[in-house]
């Protein structure tokens, strides 16, 4: 009874196996469209409907299971290679286009340097990472940790000629470095405040450890000029200073259309202005006293010439009278 | 595209004055553009501001002096000076109200054009200022009929073509030149007074030529 048992057990287990494990070949009428690089299939049979009524839940689950077997039969087709005991296909490339999950990343804002750069044309020339030292003939590093032709590890500095002996070339060397790693970032930090539109202190405001530059000048100058009340109203002049072309202002005109006679009187007091204003010009007062020598003296000429030989006698008689009247005068006293 | 005005010779999409010369549209695209299209710019037809009207008055008074206000308060009608794309216009009110209603890119010209602010922003006249200015001059200079052709083709006037001058008319003195036949020819500087004219010699320059009216065939197409 036993072995018999064993054996109907055996083969109700097989049967039940192969049942469960069903065929791998699965007929559809229409064929399931396959992406594989997406591992990706869409079933474009219409579903039975009646079928569907009758048990919804094992109708969807055995389609399921149809097309996930057709998906991987597609899949075994494919080339495949064995890696460390696994069994690797390799995926063609996807058809579906996907729409990717997060938006596209926004292009950061240029710095400073980057805009000039793009004004001018410069472009980045790319340079090898690594070089030779000139020292160990090793290829190392441009820049950063054991890097070539390292002129931090000096151990000898040449004091230039024009330089205090006494001074520090080592200590003046790593000031310059943290100089220039300070800039770095303080230019760094400004971008930022640019590009997110903070607004930030004038760069040329900004107080100096050195002498303040002519340009630095002017500028805090200009900006204490109109620091006052009355936004600079009464600011006293300096001799021969010159304001400064920008003010800030914005250029208001006149309405182009309206009462003209505003404009009109302007007009006519600025053009009497104008007109009235003759400073004395040497070279013209001269030219005129010239003028009227020259004309005075022709006329003489004529008087002297032309006219006199006419009325000899009129013009001699007067004069002679007068002096002769005087000579009477005298003669008679 | 290459740029005839500021940026000699640079290529340029849009500029003042520009000329299409074996366009290369490759070259073109690679080009950077900003530096032509900044002088596209239009402005608006406005009164003069007071500095201005300061400029374009001096300018006037040395060849009119006073007889400015001749021109601003005119018995016949109200008339005004506007600024339109860098040119002073001198328009009757009337019509200048009605040029307000075309659009400031297609507004050529409106009224008399008097002359036009460089970019240093200094005033120079134009030879279309020549009909208001003539009446009024206060120093004249009458070329010779030798002369004539001469000075319309741009030249300077010399003592040889000088034939009458204004009585005690100073040096560097704005003058209308005229013919002997009392027609307005343009505008000059006189390079010498009155009284040294007479003894230069024949072939001096006794006045600069700045303005003629052959500038109308010449520069036909910048006059407006």
């Amino acid at each position: 009874m036993a072995p018999v048992d064993v054996a109907a057990l055996l083969t109700t287990a097989e049967k039940g196996a192969k049942d469960k494990l069903k065929s791998t070949h699965v007929a559809k009428e229409v064929d399931p469209e396959l992406d594989l690089g997406n591992l990706l299939g869409s079933d474009l049979q219409p579903i039975d409907v009646r079928e569907f009524m009758k048990d919804r839940e094992a109708f969807l689950k055995n389609l399921a299971r149809d097309n996930t077997q057709l998906l991987f039969n597609a899949i075994w087709k494919l080339p495949t290679e064995r890696c460390e005991g696994l069994v690797l296909a390799t995926l063609p490339e996807s058809r579906t286009v996907i729409p990717r999950e997060k938006p596209v990343p926004k292009p950061k804002p240029p710095t400073k340097w980057e805009e000039f750069a793009k004004r001018k044309g410069i472009k980045n020339r790319k340079r090898e990472r690594l070089v030779l030292d000139k020292n160990t003939q090793e290829w190392k590093p441009r820049y950063g940790y054991k890097r070539a032709n390292d002129d931090t590890k000096d151990w000898l500095l040449e004091v230039p000629a024009n330089a205090d002996p006494y001074e520090d070339q080592f200590a003046k060397k790593i000031e310059a470095k943290k100089e220039r790693v300070a800039k770095n970032e303080y230019q760094r930090l400004r971008n930022i405040a640019r590009n997110k539109k903070i607004a930030m202190p004038d760069k040329l405001l900004a107080p100096t450890a050195t002498r303040p530059s002519k340009e630095q000048v002017s500028v805090k100058l200009n900006l204490s000029r109109v620091s006052t009340a009355s936004v600079g109203k009464f600011t006293e002049m300096l001799p021969k200073e010159k304001l400064p072309k920008k003010t800030g202002k914005k250029r208001k005109f006149e309405p182009v259309v309206g009462d003209l006679s505003g404009e009109r009187s302007r007009n006519l007091e600025l053009a009497m202005k104008i007109a009235r204003k003759e400073p004395l010009d040497i070279t013209k007062a001269l030219n005129q006293h010239i003028a009227e020598t020259e004309k005075s003296a022709s006329e003489a000429n004529k008087m002297g010439a032309g006219k006199g030989r006419k009325s000899k006698g009129k013009g001699n008689s007067g004069k002679a009278g007068r002096s002769v009247g005087k000579k009477k005068k005298g003669k008679r006293n | 595209m290459r740029c005839q005005g500021k940026h000699q010779g640079s290529l340029a999409f849009a500029c003042c004055r520009w000329q299409i010369t074996n366009f290369e549209p490759a070259l073109v695209v690679q080009e950077p553009r900003e530096l032509c299209l900044r002088k596209t710019r239009t402005f608006k037809m406005r009164p003069l501001t007071e500095e201005e009207t300061r400029s374009v008055f001096e300018k006037l008074a040395n060849y009119i002096g006073e007889n400015i206000k001749l021109l601003i308060d005119r018995p016949d009608g109200n008339f005004c000076f506007r600024l339109h794309q860098e040119r002073v216009y001198y328009i009757s009110e009337e019509i200048m109200r009605k040029a307000t209603n075309i659009g400031r890119d297609n507004l050529i010209s409106v009224g008399t054009c008097i002359g036009k602010f460089t970019k240093t922003r200094r005033f120079r006249l134009h030879i279309t200022a020549l009909d208001f200015m003539a009446p009024y001059a206060k120093y004249k200079l009458w070329v010779k009929p030798s002369g004539e052709q001469s000075f319309l083709y741009g030249n300077h006037i010399l003592k040889a073509s000088l034939g009458r001058i204004t009585e005690n008319t100073p040096q560097y003195q704005g003058v209308i030149i005229y013919s002997m036949s009392d027609l307005p020819l343009g505008f000059g500087a006189t390079s010498r007074s009155t009284q040294d004219c007479r003894r230069a010699n024949p072939t001096d320059i006794v006045c600069f030529h700045q303005a003629d009216v052959g500038e109308y065939l010449r520069s036909e197409n910048t006059l407006t």
